[in-house]
């Protein structure tokens, strides 16, 4: 009764393939996004910009980018982190080495550059597949993580391979304060997000589910599963790359090769699998569980009284483990699942089927 | 209407009623307290050092409060976070706790050479002193472009300069070492690497052939390292490890047969964490250090009288950890801390809280002369310091330990560094800072 679809009919094809065709999901999105522009980036302290909003966003996008090759494509990758730092050290290396570069152009050819890496690293994908195929792109995760830390050009010759990002300014504004910053990153992940969900509705979408489901029954049927599965990890290398510029510039403002280490890339997988592998929701979902609920815990365990410091900071680990147990157990399929399956039963409410 | 209301939105209503709750019941602090957050790691692999280290630090705090009443009256307060070592879980502490207290943050010490870098960024526009006590980054002892940053007592450089002028004391002559072989072990980091311009710089300088020799972090196998210094043959190893690295490259160095008495560790290389795992393997390895172990200072007898005493509770566990390395390097911090709230309050005002600013101006000003050391009770446990505008590092010295199997002794007395190498050094990779990120440098 509550999401009811009586009433509204779909009178022209586009209406019919919109991404919301709910008009109560299409109300709840502008909402979230009028939220998100507009009252947050007023509303909230410093802290909330610097420590939640934007590494939430950030890995967000990287979830949202390993959510396509592993949840849409089926090519298990533990190289997330890799590409992450590619695309930070070549935004880096592109605004130091090239006068005048603007700096969206910068995130661009960044996002390139990794895209560019992950093809390389993702040609094994074509003879192996699944834990065979992690391994492989776990060499990609410290071959990179190696080869950034071993040849000091890439980090201008820093004597501890850190690399400082230079001041972001587009068309003479400098993004310096931690609104700015949110709000730029906010911008950018929203329309990566857009196009992600686009190409997961198109024909790349349906070829990549293809070759996640049965890729010998998708090569009977003519898919060209060499260029499906590059063009996967191409796009999703793209989208950590352009994740790890924006975690450089927007985040920390120095960032040295151990800022993308396999823990960033096991807890990035995480992200999806919790938030659920193959939904763009799910990305966010995930992102929020893994990024924010320690912070939550850190600060609760601040009011519990009298208890020794490094055993609250073990609990909060613990909690955290029991959480993640909890909720696989109760929808392996991750959270986005869990709201679909919300959202099925408020479209019958308050009838049962 | 509620039910209809999307998963993401109710996260995000829940986190913003939880802020809510969290920003208004933040304990509301008295005027007179001066705030210093504490951004310890107790949890994961360099546990051990940070439980030590926040606890002599903490400890010490604790006791100018019971023994003096505070600094002038005005008592210390702080508050933990815990960053796990992770970078990302730094930045979100120091946000966290960066605007508590009457006047914000007085000071910070992350101990973790990323998080430093990382907070080292913001805090010239949240104008809070980070002081990095004996860890990363070198290039800020030049005060000029790196107003907040504070690389206090001596950075990485200017130890190798000391463990170089150690190992030419050690060879009977700095004109002895042409031609001495030296290799340099060191951990898959940006810790690690920071010292491998300035070793390349002083091998040019004395005539010593240096081979860098890289450790994959965590350092668990160092089989095929060893065996390259077995064939390298060197007449000395520099160890620049963390954690796990330490013990296992010394029962590694003992099996291929390389003598303990030949390697000589860094400071993060020469606690009794790192070479008790290592057993008998680390009976006469030598570590630099810029303090010594013991409990035999009047300021660590007063932490034992006034926090410990009469079976109260500190902040650390175990009460043998106390004289330890760790420990002893965290009351450093204390005393360095304290120190410089009392110089900018003479300057600010007595009896009143000061702000970050103030206490960079303090934390620049340190005079602590032989004679003020032995007024405070470390007299032999720091050694003296002297900070400015120009020199954000203080000008300290190092002293080297040997290990006998249960403690550390002294084998040296304090050995200056080499301002004449290490400072060139500063002056160029801060000004390639400062053009990176666009700053124009103070005068000073």
């Amino acid at each position: 009764m509550i999401y009811r679809e009586a009433g509204q009919f779909k009178t022209t094809y586009a209406k019919d393939q919109a991404i919301f065709p709910i008009r109560q999901d299409r109300y709840a999105m502008a909402a979230i996004l009028t939220i998100a522009f507009f009252i947050v980036p007023f509303s909230v302290s410093d802290y909330w910009f610097n420590a939640i909003l934007i590494p939430f966003l950030i890995l967000a996008l990287a979830a949202l980018g390993l959510n396509i090759l592993t949840g849409y494509t089926g090519q298990l990758s533990l190289g997330t982190a890799g590409f992450m730092a590619v695309g930070a050290f070549a935004a880096f290396n592109f605004m130091l080495r090239v006068p005048g570069m603007p700096l969206l152009v910068a995130f661009i050819l960044a996002g390139l550059t990794a895209a560019l890496v992950g093809i390389a690293f993702g040609l094994p994908s074509l003879r192996i597949k699944g834990f065979y195929l992690a391994v492989a792109t776990l060499a990609a995760q410290f071959f990179i993580e190696w080869v950034l830390i071993k040849f000091g050009w890439f980090s201008n010759y820093n004597s501890s391979g850190v690399i400082t990002a230079q001041p972001m300014i587009i068309l003479g504004y400098e993004f310096i304060t931690p609104r700015s910053k949110y709000l730029l990153t906010l911008a950018i992940v929203a329309v990566m997000a857009l196009a992600a969900k686009n190409m997961a509705r198109s024909e790349t979408g349906r070829v990549w589910m293809a070759v996640r489901d049965m890729d010998i029954a998708a090569e009977v049927i003519g898919i060209n599963i060499l260029k499906a599965k590059l063009l996967a990890f191409a796009v999703s290398s793209f989208y950590c790359g352009v994740a790890g510029a924006l975690w450089a510039y927007a985040y920390l403002g120095s960032v040295e090769p151990s800022a993308f280490t396999l823990d960033r890339s096991f807890q990035i997988l995480f992200m999806i699998i919790i938030g659920g592998v193959g939904t763009v929701l799910g990305s966010f979902l995930g992102a929020a569980f893994i990024v924010l609920l320690p912070i939550l815990l850190n600060v609760g365990a601040h009011y519990i009284p009298g208890v020794p410091r490094d055993l609250l900071s073990n609990l909060e680990l613990i909690v955290f483990g029991g959480l993640i147990i909890f909720f696989l157990a109760v929808e392996p399929h991750g959270l986005a699942r869990l709201w679909q399956i919300g959202k099925e039963k408020l479209r019958l409410w308050p009838f049962p089927h | 209407m509620i039910r209809s209301v999307s998963l993401s939105v109710r996260k995000t209503a829940l986190c913003a009623v939880i802020g809510a709750m969290v920003g208004a019941a933040a304990p509301a602090f008295a005027q007179n307290e001066q705030f210093i957050p504490m951004l310890s790691y107790r949890v994961g692999p360099y546990a051990a050092g940070g439980t030590g280290f926040f606890g002599g630090f903490i400890d010490y705090l604790d006791m100018v409060n019971k023994r003096d009443g505070g600094v002038n009256g005005v008592k210390l307060t702080w508050e933990e976070c815990e960053t796990e070592y992770k970078n990302d879980r730094g930045m979100e502490c120091y946000e966290r706790l960066k605007k508590k207290g009457p006047t914000g943050a007085t000071v910070v010490d992350p101990l973790s050479t990323g998080i430093t870098y990382a907070i080292s960024d913001r805090a010239p526009t949240d104008k809070i002193p980070v002081v990095s006590l004996g860890h990363g980054r070198s290039d800020a002892a030049d005060g000029r472009v790196f107003e907040y940053v504070f690389p206090l007592i001596t950075s990485y450089w200017s130890q190798s300069t000391a463990k170089i002028k150690f190992i030419g004391q050690k060879e009977g002559g700095m004109d002895k070492l042409k031609g001495k072989k030296i290799v340099n072990l060191y951990h898959g980091s940006a810790y690690g690497k920071e010292t491998i311009p300035v070793l390349d710089v002083q091998a040019k300088k004395y005539g010593f052939t240096v081979t860098h020799i890289e450790v994959p972090h965590p350092g668990n196998e160092q089989q095929s390292q060893w065996l390259q210094v077995g064939q390298i043959k060197p007449d000395w190893v520099i160890l620049r490890g963390w954690g796990v690295m330490n013990p296992v490259a010394l029962r590694t160095a003992q099996r291929v047969g390389y003598p303990s008495n030949k390697i000589l560790g860094v400071w993060w290389s020469g606690a009794e964490e790192d070479v008790l795992p290592a057993g008998d393997a680390a009976k006469g390895y030598i570590a630099a250090s810029f303090h010594p172990s013991g409990t035999n200072f009047a300021v660590i007898q007063d932490i034992l009288k006034h926090v410990y005493g009469g079976g109260k509770k500190g902040n650390v566990d175990d009460p043998k950890r106390i004289g330890q390395q760790y420990f002893n390097r965290g009351v450093i911090q204390g005393i360095l801390a304290v120190e410089g709230i009392r110089v900018a309050q003479e300057k600010y005002g007595k009896g009143k809280p000061i702000t970050g600013e103030q206490m960079k101006w303090g934390l620049e000003n340190l005079n602590l002369s032989e004679q003020r050391l032995k007024q405070i009770g470390a007299s032999g446990l720091m050694s003296p310091l002297k900070s400015s505008c120009l020199d954000h590092e203080g000008g300290g010295a190092i002293k080297f330990m040997a290990w006998d199997g249960a403690k550390w002794t002294n084998i040296t007395d304090w050995i200056q560094s080499d301002q004449s190498i290490v400072r060139p050094m500063v002056e160029e990779a801060a000004a390639k800072y400062a053009k990176e990120k666009h700053l124009t440098p103070r005068k000073c």
